[in-house]
């Protein structure tokens, strides 16, 4: 068994390495679904706002299956839906994604999670990447999620995306103290 | 598909105060454990864009050459079961040879280098190998303690084959005297899992009257390649 190469911080410069051209459009007009966009702030446990935060995210298309040879069920994924989103926040700590509302995707044991969103976040100061997940809250699925589930219940709100206007919503990441976002170990 | 949790010891903990800018950044709840789902066990493959020959020649994205020690990065990125990655994306980026990034928040007093962009990306071929054109960076100071200096560094990006296997990192040069004194380094407890970091000198990869060779191997998680069934 090889050992596993460790990680390090992105460090502050890192921008012009991993920018993507609109890497904030998850899903172009032309892809199936309910069509939202997602705006937050990344803030520290002063409440900082963080200019320097890379907000990745992966996710299913509106019949909830993935663009990726691991995920065999039904047909192709469409042209307009590419899945994968990456921003780096902006002078405010601002991200915003533009994509569809998943399906469901399968869960433990036959059963069905919530549509979601799994997000990494990656920053100066953070030494590994920050997993977490976007569920909306008007979803009435959350209830039955099991990876919701395994959130203690006061915190569960920390990951669900508010309904601001139509189709904009607002999630925003706190890494630390008061309304401190709920982090996966994967 | 069975992904197994890092041994301890191998990723630095958030919470690493001797890197000061960890203190106020490192969530303090405890982290939830969750199982590995097709949401897990899914991600970008292949995320984005066209790559271009000079994406990986760092040396030759402008009018003329980048002052510095030509230098040639090559290694294979591999699963924990020695498995090559193919077609999996690498991104690098780095400072110049003066230790100045081309990045607008750079304060650094030392020149920049029109002839260097500092950033490059590749993919792996069908054994996992990678292999950069580039100019070794140089060490720069940093204000997270008194005299702090950064070892010379390049940081890399990776994604393989999953959601899991991201992987964001720095690779070191060996023989680096700034290396012992450098907090993001020692974030990682296990000494050996440091040493992973640090690129070998490598005679076979050194091209005469030409460019000094580096290896650097990455290991990412994952232990079967078998796409899974559901």
């Amino acid at each position: 068994m090889n050992g596993l190469t460790p990680f390090q911080t992105l460090g502050p410069f890192f921008d012009f390495g991993l920018v993507i051209p609109n890497g904030g459009i998850i899903a172009e007009p032309g892809a199936a679904g309910r069509h939202v966009s997602i705006a937050g702030v990344v803030r520290d446990g002063v409440n900082d706002t963080l200019p320097d935060a890379l907000v990745e995210v992966w996710q299913a298309n509106a019949v909830g299956k993935y663009r990726h040879p691991a995920d065999s069920r039904g047909g192709d994924v469409e042209a307009a839906f590419y899945g994968f989103g990456r921003v780096v926040t902006d002078e405010n700590g601002r991200f915003t994604f533009n994509t569809i509302v998943p399906g469901r995707v399968p869960g433990p044991d036959g059963s069905l999670q919530a549509p979601h969103l799994a997000i990494g976040i990656l920053a100066r100061g953070l030494l590994t990447r920050l997993v977490t997940r976007l569920y909306f809250e008007d979803e009435p699925s959350n209830g039955e999620d099991p990876v919701l589930a395994l959130v203690p219940a006061g915190r569960r709100s920390t990951m669900l995306a508010r309904r601001i206007d139509g189709d904009q919503y607002r999630f925003d990441i706190k890494l630390q103290g008061d309304g401190e976002t709920v982090f996966f170990d994967v | 598909m069975i992904y197994r949790r890092p041994p301890a010891g191998t990723h630095p903990p958030n919470n690493s105060p001797g890197y000061r800018s960890t203190i106020l950044r490192h969530p303090k709840q405890p982290l939830v454990i969750i199982p590995h789902t097709m949401s897990e066990l899914t991600g970008p493959v292949y995320p984005y864009g066209r790559i271009d020959a000079n994406d990986s020649d760092l040396t030759r994205q402008h009018a003329g050459e980048p002052l510095g020690e030509r230098i040639i990065v090559q290694g294979r990125v591999l699963d924990e079961d020695g498995r090559p990655i193919p077609k999996t994306l690498v991104e690098v980026w780095q400072a110049n040879a003066a230790g100045r990034y081309a990045h607008r928040v750079d304060a650094h007093p030392a020149p920049l280098d029109p002839n260097f962009s500092g950033a490059g990306r590749t993919l792996t071929d069908d054994d996992g190998r990678y292999r950069f054109l580039t100019i070794r960076p140089g060490a720069y100071p940093w204000r997270n303690h008194d005299n702090a200096w950064r070892p010379a560094h390049i940081h890399f990006s990776l994604f393989g084959t999953s959601f899991l296997s991201r992987l964001i990192t720095q690779m070191y040069f060996e023989g680096d005297p700034l290396m012992p004194h450098d907090p993001v380094l020692h974030s990682i407890p296990d000494e050996r899992a440091r040493q992973r970091l640090v690129a070998r000198f490598d005679m076979n990869v050194t091209e005469p009257e030409w460019a000094l060779g580096y290896t650097f191997d990455i290991v990412l998680r994952g232990s079967n390649a078998t796409p899974m069934e559901t």
